[in-house]
This record gives structure tokens, sequence and C-alpha cells, in this order.
């Protein structure tokens, strides 16, 4: 006999009950699927909530308008309607102003006036991720394949390197503790491979841990040196690094994702404020020729790659509280004298090109 | 698919395995066990393949967050597996601990549906893993009692094919929906709730809660093993020489069984094939199990379930000197995975038999519970050791160490099992 909780039942009893349960628990799954396939429609042909200006063809030098050598902040636009992340501009004079959007879907985005970089999740049955090299006009130069979610991408001022991180999310990446990949590669030429194969010091001993990981690349006007983040064992440090010799120097502790300032006398970093219950970080700057640090008074959680609107000014992205996948660029001055300014509404990943 | 609650009628059904042919039908208990599974897999798959996603995406949390979590849930996990099996035996009620462990995963689900944030997904990731702890022995003590021994290799076969669909099925229905509706992880999350309810409504409607001790499924052929004496379940139940020297075997080759991951990243570092496929490495890997999941089985019933499992650790062995040889063509890639598909068909569900078959009916549960946490628990120690291995001499360098490793484990295993390598004989 069955268990005592369903005794008694007859088989038929127990097959009508089998196929009621599936019809019901399908048929409301159906109808849950339909009615949010239906909103996100509904959502998709509906104007944008934000005021756009007549759309280019493509790429960057569309976003840039009638004056392709205007500068302007490029950014991933993610105001809720049509146009939801694809790649965005507005000019550096009236940031709040319309934007431009571009045919171009990023996840992670970064441009010169040259070249665009273009992190992407390629949405389908088989879903895969790409970081993609685009120019000017929207046309792929070259594309990387990335192990799972993207994460940071830069191009140097020069436009001559690149670099992207993305998240390893193969099925069994928890287990095997390296969590994320990142590479620079120059334009014309030679991948740099993963950073994890640089050699690590910190306090001068070398670190070979098989938790290390490498992330948040930003370029300097040396094409040989670079800083990024490393990671390993719970320790985060700003590292300096040497392509041609391919090591990574440990140069500060608990810095991510940093970011060169133009002139090049500073570097912008999130900084980690509470690990309980999540981790939550705030913006820091670092004077580096004095070596001293300046934490901006930025209330909200601020996970990116802090980019610099000028020398004096920092800009980064803030998720908005509801979870809504929507988040603003938000400026403020480096030396912390007053408060963030919301710069950008409904936007991500901001680029500046000067 | 044809599924009975009338267990005992089909069993009658199963030609006897006197003729010595291997043509006997598969339980419709088995097959019931492998849906549910099934439907749990596409459950709990579909939201662990979009989860890194979400996180990041929705979220915004840094992904490296979450696989902490991962490496102490499995610590846990191991622990309430054996909670599981002895529950199990103790109770004589496998089918309502299983239900259990299925049960507590389900509720898991609507925690995803109710809440939002890291600390929600942590909480239901962690409760999903303990109720897969916990249903996991009985389930396959489940599965032990409505098979005839000689056709235990292929029932386990059967139900891992079917659970491995499940697992393939999972995250494609997952990215479908992505696909249709880029922010549809709410829909992902009511479909996930839905399959595991209907797993659980199939379990307790057409399960039943035969244990090996019942007479019904105890056949005169059974052998000594399947005693109608109806053993209670004695802690010395697991000390059969057979069993002791099976959970050391299978201890030292899970030491040696480095996980997947590893495997796919020297893959992806090696070959642009595997780097543009990286993130789906595991279906190719999944898509090979299953095909070979129910040929193996039966290939360990007849051609005897040790020397299959050990033979099997042969295609691990082979899979590892696949990805650190300098192919990098697309082609060494498929052969990586369609060897690691080989490994677990010959491996995962013929452990379980074999665990089964060494332990007296009454402490089943408990047997096959002690195996797969011995395994768990070896795993676990490999993948870090192997962290470290990785960077002390590189990528293949210790690819190759762990190779060289198996490769003198595998006679050596052969070697402590031995007397128990026979042929099974047909009656």
């Amino acid at each position: 006999m069955t268990g005592s909780g369903t005794a008694g039942l007859t088989g038929r009893t127990r097959w009508v009950l089998v196929s009621a349960a599936a019809v019901l628990l399908f048929g409301g799954a159906a109808i849950f699927g339909i009615g949010a396939f239906a909103d996100y429609q509904g959502q998709q042909a509906q104007s944008s909530e934000v005021v756009t200006a007549e759309a280019g063809s493509a790429g960057i030098a569309a976003v840039a308008g009638s004056d392709a050598d205007a500068p302007r902040i490029v950014f991933r636009n993610t105001a809720l309607g049509e146009g939801y992340g694809v790649v965005a501009a507005v000019p550096l004079t009236d940031p709040s102003g319309p934007r431009v959007l571009s045919d171009v879907s990023c996840d992670r985005v970064y441009a010169t006036n040259t070249y665009e970089m273009c992190l992407r999740v390629n949405r389908g049955v088989v879903t895969t991720f790409t970081a993609d090299l685009l120019d000017a006009r929207g046309a792929l130069v070259k594309s990387w394949p990335l192990p799972g979610i993207p994460s940071r991408t830069r191009i140097s001022a020069d436009s001559e390197l690149v670099s992207f991180s993305a998240f390893i999310t193969g099925e069994t990446y928890a287990s095997v503790g390296f969590a994320i990949n990142t590479q620079i590669a120059e334009v014309d030429g030679a991948d740099s491979g993963t950073l994890e194969d640089f050699a690590l010091t910190v306090a001068g001993s070398r670190v070979t841990a098989a938790d290390r990981n490498i992330w948040g690349v930003t370029f300097t006007s040396d094409p040989n040196v670079f800083y990024a983040t490393a990671d390993s064992g719970g320790r985060t440090w700003l590292v300096q690094g040497d392509r041609a010799a391919r090591t990574l120097v440990a140069v500060r502790d608990g810095v991510e994702c940093p970011s060169v300032s133009p002139d090049g006398t500073h570097l912008a970093y999130k900084k980690v404020v509470s690990t309980t219950p999540t981790t939550t970080w705030t913006v820091a700057v670092l004077d580096l020729a004095t070596n001293e640090e300046v934490v901006l008074p930025e209330p909200s959680n601020v996970d990116d790659q802090v980019e610099w609107l000028d020398d004096s000014t920092v800009i980064y992205g803030v998720l908005r509280a509801d979870d809504s996948g929507d988040s603003d660029v938000w400026a403020a001055p480096r030396d912390g004298s007053s408060a963030p300014r919301l710069l950008i509404e409904h936007a991500w990943s901001p680029a500046v090109i000067r | 698919m044809y599924i009975s609650f009338s267990d005992r009628a089909r069993l009658t059904d199963v030609p006897s395995p006197t003729t010595g042919k291997t043509g006997a039908k598969v339980s419709a208990t088995v097959i019931a066990l492998g849906v549910v599974s099934m439907l749990t897999d596409i459950s709990s798959e579909s939201v662990s393949a979009i989860l890194p996603l979400y996180l990041t995406s929705v979220l915004g949390l840094s992904t490296i967050a979450f696989g902490f979590i991962d490496g102490l849930y499995q610590g846990v996990s191991a622990v309430v597996r054996i909670a599981g099996g002895y529950a199990a035996d103790r109770t004589e009620q496998p089918k309502w601990i299983a239900f259990f462990g299925y049960g507590v995963s389900a509720l898991a689900r609507v925690g995803l549906l109710v809440g939002t944030g890291f600390g929600v997904i942590a909480a239901v990731v962690t409760v999903d893993r303990l109720g897969k702890g916990v249903r996991t022995a009985p389930r396959d003590a489940l599965i032990t009692a409505s098979s005839l021994p000689e056709n235990l290799g292929r029932s386990f076969g059967v139900h891992r094919m079917l659970d491995t669909i499940g697992a393939a099925i999972g995250p494609l229905l997952a990215f479908l929906v992505l696909f249709f509706i880029p922010s549809g992880y709410s829909v992902i999350f009511v479909i996930s709730l839905a399959f595991a309810l209907l797993g659980l409504v199939i379990l307790g409607l057409l399960v039943p809660n035969v244990s090996r001790r019942a007479p019904a499924v105890v056949t005169a052929e059974a052998g000594p093993a399947a005693s109608v004496a109806r053993p209670r379940f004695r802690w010395r139940h697991l000390n059969d020489p057979r069993l002791r020297r099976l959970l050391v075997v299978a201890g030292i080759f899970g030491l040696l069984t480095v996980g997947d991951g590893f495997i796919y990243l020297v893959l992806q570092a090696r070959s642009s094939f595997a780097a543009a496929w990286f993130p789906l490495l595991y279906v190719g890997t999944n898509l090979a199990f299953l095909v070979c999941a129910v040929p193996l089985g039966r290939l360990a019933d007849r051609f005897g379930r040790l020397r299959v499992f050990i033979i099997g650790h042969g295609a691990l062995l082979a899979a590892y000197v696949c990805a650190a040889l300098p192919t990098t063509g697309a082609l060494a890639t498929v052969g990586c995975l369609v060897l690691l598909g080989l490994f677990y068909a010959a491996s995962d569900g013929v452990l379980a038999a074999l665990a089964a078959q060494y332990t007296p009916a009454g402490s089943t549960a408990s047997g096959i519970a002690a195996a797969q946490t011995v395994v768990a628990i070896a795993r676990l120690v490999a993948s870090t050791g192997f962290g470290f291995l990785w960077f002390a001499l590189g990528r293949e360098t210790a690819v190759l160490i762990v190779a060289a490793l198996l490769a003198v484990a595998i006679p050596a295993a052969a070697l402590l099992l031995r007397p128990y390598l026979a042929r099974p004989r047909v009656s």
C-alpha cells in the first residue's frame, strides 16, 4: 500500500488529481507569463520616459549628432520604453537635455572618439557573452568571447588598448572559486591574455593563491602601465600593472575599480564602507603625488568604475533602489567639497568623450 | 511516458530475470521518481542558470559574493544527506522523507516570489540545497526497492537520464523566457515553482512508499541481499567489507575528481572554440550523460557494476589528458565533454546501485547516503586542493598530475576490489 497520507485513493482519482494539478500549475504559470509578456510589449511600444532627440543611423558617430567631434557623454540608456539598453549620448554642455539614441545595444559600454567597447549578453535559448569593439560608425572591428556576465571595460585615451572584465558564469563557477576574468588587448595586435597569469606581488612576496581575481583596469598615459584591482582571500588591493614584464604590484589596500584622471594626477575608485548584510561601497579619490585619500560624501551604494567628467569631477552610476534595473549617473567634485548631484537620469556606464 | 501507480501489478509483469535476458522493464515507480527528479531539476536549474544575471543586472550585486555560499552549503548538504538516509531507514518511510526534502526545496522557491535582495537569494539557495541533501538517499532507496536487484544499474540509469534531461531543459527554458521578456525573472520564478509543485504532487500521489523489506518487491530470485527476513536498520549493516572497500575506493576517486569547472577553464584557456562556448560547456556534458546513462547502467548490470564503475574513471582520466594535451581544436573540446558525460554515466547511478547492493535491506538509504557523502566531501577537498596546484604549477601541469595519480588509482582500486570484480552470475 502507498503512504498513509494518500492511502485509499483509487488509481483513477490519483491520475485525475495529478492532471488537475498540472493544468492548474502550468495554466497559472502560463497566464502569469502571458501577462508579463503583454506588459513588456506595452512598455516597449511606449515612447521613452525621457526626451530623446532625433535618432541617428548607428554607432557613436550617430550619437554625436550633427557635430561628430562635439564633446559628449556616451552611456547605456536605462529609461524604460523604446530604446532601453541602447547606447545613447548627451552633449557635455547639456547632460540633462535630450539624449540621442543609437541602435547599438550594450550591457556595459565605454567609448572614445575612435572606438566603442560594447560588452553584451547575446540573449537566446543559447545565451553567450561577447566583448565587441566597434568603430565610430558602429561596424564591428573585433570581438572576444566572454566567459560570462559583463562587468567592466575601458579603452586607453589613445584608443590603442582595450580591457574587459567578465564574471565566469559557467554552471560550476561557484565551486571553482575564480569568479572573474580580465583581459587587455591591443586594438591592432596581440592579446595579453588573462591578467591572472601576470605575477602578482603584495608587500614584496608573490601571491599564488588559487582564489585571486583581477578586474577593473584603468590605463595611464604610458601604454605599458595600468592600474587594476586584485583580490585574494577576501583582501583587495590596488595594483600597478606592467604589460611588458607581465607583473602586478600591490600599491594600496582596499581599492576597487580604479580610474585615472585625465591629467594623470588622481585616482578615483570604489571603497568598501560596510560588509553587512551585503557589501556596500562609496567613492574615494587618491592624490597620486601626496598619497592622500578623500572619501566623497556619497550616501548611496556605488558599485561602478568611476569615470572623470573633467580633471576635478568624477561621475558614476548608482542603481535605483527599486530593483528595476534602472540607474542614474551622478557627478561629484573630487575634493569632496560638495554633495553629489544628479547628472543624467536613467543612465548607466558613462564614458566622457572630450 | 507511461507512469503507473499500481507498482505491484507492474512488477509482476516484469519478465523473469532467470531467462538471462535483460529485456525486463523498468518499474513504473522508478520512472515516476525520474519524472519527479526531472521536474525538480527543471525547477532548480532554470533558476540557477539565470541567477548570476539576476544578481548582477537587477540587484546590482557582484557575483563574487555568491561563491562563498556555494562552498558553505556543500558542507552542510553532506551532513543532512546522512541524516536523510538514516531517517528513511529508521522510520521506514523513505517516500515521506524524500517528500519532505522535495517539499523544502519547493517552499524555498516561494521565497523568490516574495522577497528580493541578496539575503533572500542566499537563503533560498541554501534551503534548496538542504532539501536536495535530505531527499537524495531516500529517493535512491526507493529506486532500489522498486527494482529487481539484477536490473538495479539500469533503473538508476533511467532515473539519472530523466534527472539530467531536467537539468538540460531548465536553463534553456529560463533563457527562452528572457529572450521574449528580457526582464522576465519573476516569470522564471513562477515557472520554477510550478514545476517544483507538480513534482511534489506526482511524488505524493503516484509513488508508493515501498521499502526493500516489503515482500511485494522481493522476488524469489532476488538473492540473499534482499532477504525476506525483514532486518531492521543496524549500524553494523554499514560494516559490510564490500561496502567499506567501496567507500574507500569512492573516496580515493572523489579526491581525484577535480570538478568540471576546472576542466572547462583549462579548455577555455587553450581553445577559442571552448572560450566562445564556455557558458554552455556543461550542457554538452549533460547531453553525453543523459544519452549514456541507460546503456551504461545496463552494461553495469551485465558486465559487472564494479567493473563499469572503475573503468568509468578511465573516461575521467581520458578527459583530463584530453584537456591538458596541446590539441586545441573544437574536436578536442567536444571529445572532452563526451568523456566527462561518459564518466558521470558510469559512476553516478552505478555507485548508488553498488552501495544498495552491498547494504542489507532495511539499511539501504543509509548505505547509499554514506557512499554519496564520501564522494561529495572528497570532491570538495579535491576542488580546493586542486585550486592550489593550479597556481603553484600551472593549469596543464596540475591536470596532468591529477591524471597521473588517477592512472595509479584505477588499477589500485581494481586490486582492492578484486574479490568482488567477477561478472554477475546469471542463475
